[in-house]
Order: structure tokens, then sequence, then C-alpha cells
């Protein structure tokens, strides 16, 4: 689903991204996991179509990245990790227009909506304005937005993040089902290793911008002789996660 | 079509809930007409017919030019990037703001207008209809230009520079006093500016006259303006998309 090899970003004179591979099979749910300012947004914003890559080689859905990156937005769904919707903004309005702008009709856009906040329990939250959500409930708006048009492959970017332990643990079973229900793959950022641990069938670790080891969880642990991934973590780059490079 | 017309829609809509802001976009100029133009009609310089083209450059200008400000919300509540990950085209996502801009501005040129006719405009009504079409096709161009400027510079700094950009290239128009009036030096400086072209062709497009070297000239030079200012527009939707 994701093939990348040797992919790079240097912003001015920083090279962010230092050449990083990744392969993603089809319904894998993949966590990208690091500090913040290791590259794992600027990697996301690349595999999206958003950023250029300084160099490097990428197919993304079937499609490559720098050929055909009208064909991988039709195939990917992202969600970026500021959110998507202004708080002034009247949810279902917001996800019919999102809808829209991938082909569907207005009927089928309307009914599209409906079914996709049933099935993230938001239903009813259409009429309401986006800054009147709880943090949980605009995060799975926010997920809501890249699901509309069944993407194949969903992004995630920090998807839990400032959330509080409950509503991330619901968004887990969301995610969870996105890939039972629908077969869909998941990538996603996240800085929480035990969210990792909890969600994801592998890892790829990142830091300062090269990816430092990967596997599923009890590899990595098996492999490090470690009993959690913050062992894991500590001993493949010499640092806690927590106290990793600033963004 | 669908993501333009879906889009366009959506911001029309937008624009509507607040129906005081599309208002309160056309009260300066009404404010020019109802007290400046009753001095400006006996001052020998013009008429009505000179003034009101004036007038609706002037609003084109400024509320065209300021358009981009709604978009830095957009940017900063990450709107933009969920328009830009679906596959609808740059271009696309640019000219259903645009567009709807332009249509906001066409309804408050129309009031204008309306009220520039109850105050003594003569214009006939062929002239005034090709006229709106200039104002439109010019209002893209300023708006298509306003989003990238928008896109481009410090947000703190967008509305100051571009206020402050606007007011001397509507001066420099001829908008407000026509610029045979000016010294040589003013002339000359004025027809290096876009609009000045356009103030000049709405005047005879009002007075009747619909191919003249001016109003050909007007079309022209409007034309360029709109072509480089979309294609300028189109490319700071673009930056950085693979």
């Amino acid at each position: 689903m994701i093939h990348v090899r040797g992919l790079t970003r240097s912003f001015d004179s920083v090279e962010a991204v230092q050449g990083v591979d990744i392969d993603v099979s089809k319904g894998e749910i993949v966590g990208f996991v690091g500090p913040n300012g290791a590259g794992k947004t600027t990697t996301l914003r690349m595999l999206t179509t958003l950023l250029r890559p300084t160099s490097g080689t990428a197919t993304v859905a079937g499609h490559d990245l720098f050929a055909d990156p009208a064909g991988v937005r039709r195939r990917i769904g992202y969600v970026a990790q500021g959110g998507t919707v202004g708080p002034f903004s009247e949810v279902g309005e917001e996800l019919v227009l999102q809808a829209r702008l991938y082909g569907l009709s207005r009927a089928d856009a309307r009914d599209r909506v409906t079914r996709l906040l049933a099935e993230l329990d938001l239903t009813g939250v259409d009429k309401r304005l986006a800054g009147s959500l709880s943090g949980g409930q605009k995060r799975r708006v926010d997920i809501a937005m890249g699901l509309l048009h069944r993407p194949e492959l969903l992004f995630l970017d920090e998807p839990t993040t400032g959330l509080d332990p409950q509503s991330r643990t619901n968004l887990w079973g969301h995610v969870r089902r996105l890939r039972e229900e629908a077969g869909m793959t998941v990538f996603l950022t996240t800085h929480y290793l035990e969210e990792a641990d909890a969600l994801c069938d592998r890892i790829l670790i990142i830091d300062q911008g090269r990816i430092v080891a990967s596997g599923t969880p009890a590899e990595l642990k098996a492999a490090h002789d470690a009993g959690t991934l913050d062992e894991v973590f500590l001993s493949v780059t010499g640092h806690e996660l927590r106290e990793g490079a600033a963004a | 079509m669908t993501a333009l017309a879906a889009l366009t829609g959506y911001y029309l809509r937008a624009s509507f809930k607040s129906k005081f802001a599309v208002v309160f976009g056309a009260v300066q100029p009404v404010f020019y007409l109802v007290i400046f133009g009753p001095l400006f009609s006996r001052s020998g310089v013009g008429s009505w017919d000179t003034l009101v083209p004036g007038l609706l450059i002037q609003l084109g200008l400024m509320s065209s030019g300021l358009v981009g400000f709604g978009i830095v919300f957009d940017q900063r509540f990450g709107v933009l990037e969920r328009l830009r990950v679906t596959p609808a085209r740059r271009s696309t996502l640019l000219f259903g703001r645009v567009l709807k801009d332009s249509l906001v501005l066409l309804i408050q040129a129309v009031v204008i207008i309306a009220l520039g006719y109850a105050l003594g405009l003569h214009a006939r009504l062929t002239g005034v209809l090709l006229g709106l079409l200039l104002l439109t096709v010019l209002s893209v161009g300023m708006a298509a230009l306003s989003y990238a400027a928008a896109l481009t510079i410090r947000q703190e700094l967008f509305a100051p520079v571009m206020s402050t950009l606007v007011i001397p290239l509507m001066l420099l128009s001829g908008a407000l006093l026509p610029m045979s009036l000016a010294p040589a030096w003013l002339d000359v400086v004025s027809r290096f500016t876009p609009f000045r072209y356009a103030v000049e062709a709405l005047r005879e497009l009002f007075a009747g006259s619909y191919a003249s070297p001016t109003v050909l000239w007007g079309v022209l030079v409007t034309l360029v303006f709109v072509g480089g200012g979309f294609t300028i527009g189109t490319k700071v939707f673009q930056r950085e998309n693979t």
C-alpha cells in the first residue's frame, strides 16, 4: 500500500527527513513513532502530496507520488494534526462540502455524511458548530473528513494528542473497526508509545529524520530485551521519547 | 464542475449568513456617492457619469483587495490543508472563492449603480451591463492576488500591507478625480498602473461608447491583469504540492 525508498526533505539547509524507506501492506495498522521534530509530520505531508520531497521515490495506494498525485489523493484520506474545521463552522456543511470535493453528488454526500456520523457515534452533531464539540467529538469529526470517499489508506497525524484517556481508548476502537470492517490500511503518527503498543500491528521508530527501528511491538521488545516500548526507544535512540528534540 | 459548484455555493452561503458584512462592504462607496457626489457633480470636473464608474472601481479594488483575509483563518484551522488533500484541482479551490467574491461584488455594484441613477446618473443600460462585466473580470484578478498575498506574507502584515498598497493604486487610477486633471508626472506614473485603463474604459462604457480605443485598452489591460493574477494565485495554491 505504501512503498517508499530514500525519501528526504530539506528545509533551507536542514535535512528534516534523511532518507526513509517505508513499506506498508494492505490492512496493516502501522504506527510512526518519534519525538516532536523527528520528521513524522514532514514525512506524512510528503506521502499525502502536500509537501514536495527533496528526493526519493514513493508509491502510495498504487499510484506514483510524483507522476500521479491526483491518483494518490483520490485513494487516501489524511487527517492533519491541527484539525480540519474552524470553530464557527457547522459540522454537517463542512463534511458535505468535503464529500463533494471527492466527487459525490449533493444527495450522496448528505447520505454519506449521515451514515458516517452514525458510525463514529456522532449522530446529531451535524447542525452544531465545531467550536461547541468536545475534544473527542471534534477529533472524530476530523477523522470523518478523511473517510468520506472510503479511502483504501488513511493517514492520521497524532490522532489522540490532547484527548483524555477515555476518548483516546474510544478512538482506538474506531480505528480498529475501520480495518476490521472496511479492510482499511491505517498509517498513524503518535508520540505515545503505549498507544503504538496497544493499537499498531507494526511500529516504525523515527528519530532525527531517520528510521532507527521497525517491527511488531513484540519483535521490538524481544530484540532489545525490553519489557516496554519505552525501553526499546531508549535503547535504539539513546534518549527518552519525551526529551527528544523540540519541534 | 461538481467541485466548483460545491465550493462556490458553500462560500456564498457562508457570506450571506452574515448579510451585515455584504451590506457593510458597500457602505464606503455609498458615503462617497451621497456625501462626496453632490460636491463632485457641481465642481465642474465631471458629472455623476464620471464619478459612479470611479466609485465602482474603488469598490472593486478595496473589497477584492482584502478578501484574502478570510483565507488566513482557513489556513490556521487546517481547512485549507483539508481541501488541498482532495483531488479537486488547485485552480478550482481558488476559483470557488474568487467566484463568490465576484458575485458579492456584483450585488454591491448594482446597489451603487441604482443609487447613482437616483442621484443623477444618466448611463445607458447596455453600457452599465458591459461595465459590470469588466468590473467582475477585474475583481477576479484582484481577489486571486489578494489570496496569493494572504498565503505568502505574514498573517499580521496582510491587512496593513494590502490597504497601504490598494490606496495609492486606487488614487493613481483616477477613480476619484480623473487623471486628465493631473500634472504631467502624475499622469505618467498613473499610466503604469493597470486600474487607470479600467477606470477610463468604464467611464466610456457608461457614456455609451463601446468600441473606442480607450475601451479596448481597458479590456486588454484588464484581461492581462486577470490572467496574471489568476496564474499567480494558482501557483501559490499549488506551492509545495507534488
